[in-house]
């Protein structure tokens, strides 16, 4: 099975401080990742490498099929070849309706002269409406998303994120300031995702990672310490050291 | 299911219906085709100031919707008033020189051009039209620079900043150094547009017989229509998924690059769609004012733009032409010495010193206590206001349950 996404060899320092080193990754194209390490790990700088916001100093980043350089494109370049985010403070319009938000996420042309004379068809009435049931959202449409609970806002945010249709899911901390039931239903839906896509979950909550059930890489240091089933790592000596252990 | 275009924004129909009873009953109190009631000057005032709400408009759309505050806008606005005033310089120095010259032998066309030159630029030392004043002699040319001169100024100014990723203050300060730097070099003498004289005589239009009684309200009427266009096409940019993204680049800039909008981009097309709506609002101004100089483009002009947008209201397309107006119609009230005097025993407030203080303070007021501006004003009379929910927030967000509510 060939990789959607390929992270080799890349490093980037922060004013003398290594916050990636070396970093290798990859993930395919229906796959669930869960990334697991301590503060300062780096977890946060890959995401940011991944969809564009930071340079690394060197390393490639390939992907999809044609293999194409993710660092020769900017965000919105990186956004439009599939690649969704979520980001750990949830991040939506609060000025505008919940439909507004989802409208703007939904997969279509992103050009402004195209988007000037965009009008929503039925078709993304409907679409708009199913995303909004499925993220438990559906009566909530016209409120402002400003109004919404922290939670709601999560789960708006993952409604965007679904209307992008994006190939590979990048979710910063998914669960954080969720209740115990919505992380339940957090976990079933990144499951039920990472079927047809590729899902990378960056996640402190051990809990929430041994329900995920999938492998797991640890990073340490700006690389990989270990890889592999939770239990598995989690038996890991250095990963004992390093994280679990502390 | 699909409303249409005006259902969705109510706001239009009213604004053009308040707009053409306005335009009418000034027409009708005129002195040209009325009651004679309101002067020929103040029809020109009243055309001026519609020109200004069409700028406040376009500034509205670069700042208050887009989250761009340019501080340079009125360097388009001079612009597209300095390409129309060519036209009508020479057009008009034509019309002076043939009727003087009228019973002696005619003249070549090199004769022509050079008297005309002679006219314009012997104020400054000059008689030779320098080579911008080319297409000069030809309406449709100029009229053509009047939108490319500046939106090509504005596209060149922005793609060099967006791409560069430069934000906030920064950008500001960039454009007020832009409209600086654009009325120094106008000021020189050999700018080739008469340094500091400017170009004046703007108010007579050539071939036309009419006089100022007439000419003030037909320009009334024009800059009532280009104010209604700029409207609708305002609303119809802010309606959409664009006027979603515009809000969402306000708010958020980052998260809309994440959903693969190119951002730069959308700076890049607002900043010149307004660059162009601004020229052309200059183009209909200068024509009622009569004369155009460089002090027109200095950075206060476009700070005081700024101004009238945030007291009208930002965000809302009313409440930009309601600042522009109410701001600009106020001060010239106040500036024009008909204001009485306040007198407070020793001393005695002269508005026309003390206007600038009142404007600065009414800036400062607004912004602290009223940051909807004066059209929220009409979400007072619309009955809208944001319900009292009483008590505190039982959650970390103003959307949780509160006290009161959790009660009930």
């Amino acid at each position: 099975m060939k990789a959607l996404l390929e992270v080799s060899g890349i490093s980037v320092s922060f004013d003398g401080f290594r916050a990636i080193n070396n970093l290798s990754f990859s993930i395919g194209p229906a796959e669930l990742r869960a990334v697991i390490g301590p503060n300062g790990a780096g977890k946060t700088t890959f995401m940011d490498i991944v969809t564009g916001k930071t340079r690394p100093d060197e390393g490639r980043v390939l992907w999809g099929e044609k293999s194409v350089n993710l660092l020769r494109m900017n965000e919105a370049q990186i956004a439009r070849a599939g690649i969704g985010r979520k980001f750990q403070r949830p991040t939506v319009f609060e000025d505008q309706s919940v439909t507004e938000n989802l409208m703007m996420a939904l997969k279509a042309a992103r050009a402004p002269w195209k988007v000037l004379v965009w009008r929503p068809c039925p078709a993304d009435h409907a679409r708009v409406a199913a995303l909004a049931a499925q993220v438990g959202l559906a009566d909530s449409l016209t409120r402002k998303s400003g109004e919404l609970s922290h939670g709601q806002k999560q789960w708006l945010e993952i409604g965007m994120l679904l209307a992008q249709e994006p190939r590979l899911l990048l979710v910063d901390e998914p669960a954080a300031g969720m209740t115990l039931a919505e992380r339940e239903q957090t976990t079933a839906l990144l499951v039920d995702l990472a079927k047809t896509r590729a899902v990378v979950v960056v996640e402190h909550d051990m809990d929430f990672v041994r329900r995920l059930n999938c492998r797991v890489t640890v990073l340490h240091e700006g690389s990989v310490l270990a890889e592999g089933s939770l239990d598995h790592v989690t038996a890991d000596r250095q990963v004992i050291e390093v994280y679990l252990g502390r | 299911m699909k409303p249409g275009f005006l259902a969705k924004n109510p706001s239009v129909l009213a604004f053009l219906a308040l707009l053409a009873l306005f335009t009418l009953a000034v027409t009708l109190l005129s002195t040209a085709y009325g009651a004679e009631i309101v002067s020929t000057s103040m029809v020109k005032t009243l055309g001026k100031t519609l020109c200004l709400c069409l700028i406040a408009i376009a500034m509205d759309l670069v700042w208050g919707y887009t989250g761009i505050l340019s501080l340079g806008h009125f360097a388009f606005f001079g612009l597209g008033g300095y390409m129309i005033g060519m036209w009508l310089m020479v057009a008009r120095t034509r019309e002076i020189v043939l009727a003087s010259a009228a019973g002696v032998l005619p003249m070549t066309l090199q004769e022509l051009s050079d008297a005309i030159a002679t006219q314009i630029f012997g104020v400054v030392g000059s008689s030779e039209l320098p080579a911008i004043w080319h297409f000069a002699g030809s309406l449709p040319m100029q009229l053509i620079f009047v939108v490319l001169v500046p939106g090509l100024l504005a596209f060149l100014f922005g793609w060099l900043a967006f791409r560069s990723r430069v934000t906030g203050v920064y950008l500001s300060i960039l454009t007020q150094a832009m409209t600086l730097a654009l009325s120094l070099y106008l000021f020189q003498n050999d700018s080739g547009l008469r340094g500091n004289n400017g170009l004046s005589g703007l108010q007579n239009i050539p071939g036309l017989a009419a006089d100022q009684d007439h000419l003030s309200v037909w320009f009334l009427w024009a800059s009532a229509v280009a104010l209604g266009l700029g409207y609708l096409l305002a609303s119809f940019v802010t309606s959409g998924k664009f006027g979603s993204v515009m809000r969402g680049i306000r708010d958020d800039e980052a998260r809309v690059r994440f959903l693969g909008y190119s951002v730069e981009s959308y700076k890049l097309f607002v900043f010149t769609l307004t660059a162009v709506i601004a020229a052309i609002a200059g183009a209909l101004y200068y024509p009622q004012a009569g004369i155009i100089n460089p002090a027109e483009m200095a950075p206060i002009a476009s700070i005081y733009l700024a101004v009238w947008v945030a007291i009208g209201g930002r965000g809302r397309l009313y409440g930009a032409v309601m600042g522009a107006a109410f701001v600009s119609l106020v001060s010239t009230w106040f500036t024009g010495g008909r204001a009485p005097d306040l007198t407070l025993g020793i001393y005695t407030v002269k508005w026309v010193d003390w206007w600038q203080v009142l404007l600065g303070l009414s800036f400062v007021l607004v912004t602290l206590f009223a940051p909807k501006g004066l059209s929220g004003l009409v979400d007072l009379l619309a009955g809208l206001r944001t319900p009292w929910r009483g008590g505190t927030p039982l959650g970390p967000d103003d959307g949780s349950l509160r006290e009161e509510e959790a009660v009930e």
